[in-house]
């Protein structure tokens, strides 16, 4: 006797195709919204000083003084912790999907377009998919090790959201320390490689930890270096303090505002780049060369692990290059006292602090899903680099480099009058704009000059 | 001769400290491009040496010629190198051509020299995109399949088949062009001349790409020749030899092309760029050839009257073609009777093997890969 549940969810898109269209669009917008509100709501909320002044204005309960109030505290920082790793995977879900459906458009292919409205549950597909295989655990793997290895990487990708401001006011905790702390704990991330490569005693995967933990580590020096230069330029280690101290135009931004800060830019970059793994700097999972390098031992859910954390890294690269470069949350047009005055002295603010802080978490994640794009085409763009050159890159151009960038953005600090840098900022953004065109209008011109190339968005 | 068994020993044993390691490059790995496996002994990154292990697609095809009548043994050549087959018809049906004392008319000759030079355009497409694969960008490989693409299109249409044709018959071809076949031809052909504008851009001259190929597996003159290699590896390192040229079947006598050969444009002479460059050259001239034996194709028959029992003399012949590998050559003993005494296939890509480890002493993982790559090796080529 055939037995059918009835909730085979293929049959039950079959017969109705909007279904997939309607989950598709839940999954596509409704989750990250979701994500989104909750973090408008709890982040800002979360604080002790706030919870005391909500409990004790709203519900006339004196929290400060109760016995309780650091579990209280503690259970709202859970929240808020529950709300960034939600977000951490459902990015890194979303940015696969992504990645392949651009990867497919540069390839002149598809990419996945069947599970879904334009394919978009595969990444929901997919991460089903692997946790529901089985977990090997190799017989000569060191196993404690092995089966750890992807919660220090884990770790190193989620720790970073405690200081990545999304809004105004919408950041878990405002460090004062903030840009150190989190330099500091991206480089769990390694630990994690090392540690999967070391124990998974495969002779691959110990290339690949080895690869990764030597790029890691040197490229952690041009970054940290590099990250100096809006330090400088700021006088503050507070993620959100050198957000307040840009601007919403494209020149009060820090990368226009002197050209240290935009040779720093680059290679604050392109150092996120080689912490990330992201191509031309794949090195620790070459494929071609490794097979799959670090993690070639690994299947089910802790494969998807390490796979959420490469995706979801590309969050924290773009956003710590859009905070510390590029202005960040600041609206155009919204400033400091605007948010001042919509927030109020109530207990809860105004409805049109909530709209400013929306904007702003919408102007911070447009420029991060720009950035994450000029990721994804890089990767589908560029061969990658032989170890020796990674290594000679770094130390023999970059961190030279970001050294003379510190020294000329120190001098430039001391010698060069605000109206200087506004100066070098209007024209430089002014210059990044005409390259911008042209690098359009120069794509276009290419692609017509092959005979039968044009540009087609039909299957989009 | 080496043997594989005790080849391994000697790497196990002078694994003398922790610091080196014997890592197998194969049988399965996504660089090898087929089943072969690379022995190789590391110390961290850095390659001590590395021997080739092949044999695991051995499938017998030499001495299945001695079984199997002579016209009946056409369909097994397109096994030898899967992706020229082509070629692999074109060098037996030579052969046989040759032991038969017959030679194909004139139109058979240059339909032949069409289809070949599609099949190395095909071919090619292959070599260049996963090169650019090994080396990690991903992009160059889909749209070099695009574009072969086509081009089993055009194949397909002519003889019904994408990747082994049978195409050829001994005295001729199997069919005559299509109607309205070299029309989409020279359409295609249009499109593949400005193509290359775009494929320079992409990859060939790409910083990172040059940086990583350049002075790399550095083959000289001198050992190019000491090696035996053939065709594009050959001719990388600086040696114009083409036996569509120099020893001349075919229709190639009638039809103007270039050699290219390797310049050293970006590095030393003989580096796997060189290899990489004369392809993508080799493809630009294929188009030429493709052109101008479309516009010199004479008429008359596809098919000299060739007995339905083949039964040559007794005797040895050589028929050599220029593959997309290099020249392949058929060795062929005839004892008389309607099949071959011994059949004997020398083939570019096992050329190209032994000289891998002789480029691997003291480079790193990675050039290891480049250099298998740019040697364009198609494993069941290596092991028939």
């Amino acid at each position: 006797m055939k037995i059918t549940l009835g909730l085979d969810s293929t049959s039950l898109t079959r017969r109705y195709p909007r279904l997939a269209v309607l989950a598709s669009l839940f999954m596509a917008f409704g989750a990250p919204l979701g994500l989104y509100c909750a973090a408008l709501l709890l982040f800002p909320m979360s604080s002790p000083e706030r919870l005391d002044r909500v409990a004790r204005q709203l519900l006339g309960y004196d929290l400060a003084a109760s016995p309780y109030r650091h579990l209280v505290y503690a259970l709202f920082l859970l929240l808020v912790a529950f709300v960034a790793v939600n977000f951490a995977a459902v990015f890194g879900g979303v940015a696969t999907w992504v990645e392949r459906r651009v990867a497919g458009r540069m390839q002149s292919r598809i990419g996945p377009n069947r599970t879904g409205a334009a394919g978009f549950l595969a990444w929901v597909a997919d991460a089903v998919k692997m946790i529901l295989k089985e977990d090997i655990i190799p017989q000569s793997a060191d196993s404690l090790l092995f089966r750890g290895a992807p919660y220090f990487a884990m770790v190193g990708l989620l720790l970073p959201f405690v200081v990545l401001p999304f809004g105004e006011s919408v950041v878990a905790a405002d460090l004062n320390v903030g840009v150190f702390y989190l330099t500091a704990v991206t480089a769990f991330v390694v630990v994690g490689i090392l540690v999967s490569g070391w124990a998974s005693n495969s002779k691959w995967a110990l290339f690949g930890g080895v690869r990764g933990a030597a790029q890691v580590i040197s490229y952690e020096i041009p970054a940290g270096i590099s990250l100096m230069v809006p330090i400088l330029m700021a006088g503050t280690l507070s993620m959100q303090g050198i957000v307040r101290a840009q601007g919403g135009m494209p020149w009060d931004w820090f990368v226009f505002r002197s050209p240290a800060a935009l040779v720093a830019f680059f290679i604050s970059l392109t150092s996120s780049l080689a912490e990330g793994n992201r191509t031309p700097f794949d090195l620790p999972e070459a494929e071609s060369e490794l097979v799959a390098g670090y993690h070639a031992e690994y299947s089910g859910f802790r494969l998807a692990i390490f796979l959420m954390v490469e995706w979801a890294n590309m969050w924290i690269m773009a956003g710590l290059a859009v905070t510390l470069f590029l202005g960040g949350w600041q609206v155009p047009g919204i400033n400091a006292e605007m948010y001042r005055n919509a927030l109020g002295t109530g207990v809860l603010p105004a409805g049109r602090w909530f709209v400013y802080q929306a904007l702003s978490m919408l102007v911070f994640s447009l420029k991060t899903w720009a950035l994450v794009f000029l990721f994804i085409w890089l990767r589908w763009t560029l061969p990658r680099v032989r170890v020796d050159q990674m290594m000679g890159l770094c130390w023999k151009y970059l961190v030279p480099g970001a050294f003379a960038c510190l020294i000329v953005a120190l001098l430039w600090q001391l010698l060069v009058p605000a109206t200087g840098s506004t100066i070098t900022g209007v024209v430089l953004s002014l210059g990044a704009l005409g390259l911008a065109v042209k690098f359009v209008r120069a794509s276009l011109r290419n692609i017509s000059r092959v005979h039968g190339h044009r540009v087609d968005m039909s299957n989009w | 001769m080496i043997d594989m068994k005790i080849e391994r020993q000697i790497l196990r044993r002078t694994e003398t400290s922790d610091e080196e390691i014997v890592v197998n490059f194969g049988p399965q790995h996504p660089s090898t491009h087929g089943v072969i496996d690379f022995v190789t002994q590391t110390n961290g990154e850095v390659i001590r040496r590395s021997v080739p292990d092949v044999g695991y697609l051995h499938r017998g095809l030499e001495k299945i010629a001695e079984l199997v009548p002579y016209p009946g043994y056409m369909p097994f050549t397109d096994r030898i190198d899967y992706l020229a087959a082509m070629f692999a018809n074109e060098g037996y049906a030579l052969a046989v051509e040759r032991l038969l004392g017959v030679e194909a008319p004139p139109r058979a000759r240059y339909i032949r020299a069409i289809a070949g030079e599609l099949c190395r355009i095909s071919s090619h497409f292959i070599a260049v995109g996963t090169m650019a694969q090994d080396i990690g960008a991903a992009t160059p490989l889909t749209h070099a399949l695009r574009e072969r693409e086509s081009v089993n299109d055009l194949l397909e249409e002519l003889c019904g088949a994408r990747l082994t044709f049978n195409f050829h018959r001994i005295g001729g071809v199997a069919f005559d062009l299509p109607p309205g076949w070299a029309d989409k031809v020279l359409r295609y052909l249009d499109h593949l001349d400005s193509y290359f504008q775009e494929w320079d851009r992409l990859i060939t001259f790409n910083e990172i790409f040059v940086k990583r190929l350049a002075n790399v597996g550095v083959i000289t003159r001198a050992q190019a020749i000491d090696f035996g290699l053939v065709g594009p590896n050959l001719r990388g390192s600086g040696v114009s030899w083409d036996v569509r040229r120099d020893m001349p079947y075919g229709a190639y006598p009638d039809l103007a092309f270039a050699i290219p050969v390797g310049s050293g444009k970006v590095g030393t002479l003989g580096d796997a760029w060189d290899r990489f460059y004369v392809r993508v050259l080799e493809i630009v001239e294929s188009s030429k050839i493709v052109r101008q034996a479309l516009g010199k194709l004479p008429e008359g028959d596809i098919q000299v009257k060739v007995p339905r029992k083949v039964k040559p003399e007794a005797g040895e012949v050589v028929g050599r073609v220029e593959s997309a590998r290099g020249e392949m050559l058929y060795y062929l003993v005839a004892d008389g009777s309607e099949k071959a005494y011994r059949l004997r296939c020398r083939t570019g890509s096992f050329m190209a093997m032994a000289i891998v480890e002789e480029l691997s002493r003291g480079i790193m993982v990675a050039d290891l890969i480049a250099i298998i790559a740019s040697l364009d090796v198609v494993a069941p080529e290596v092991d028939r």
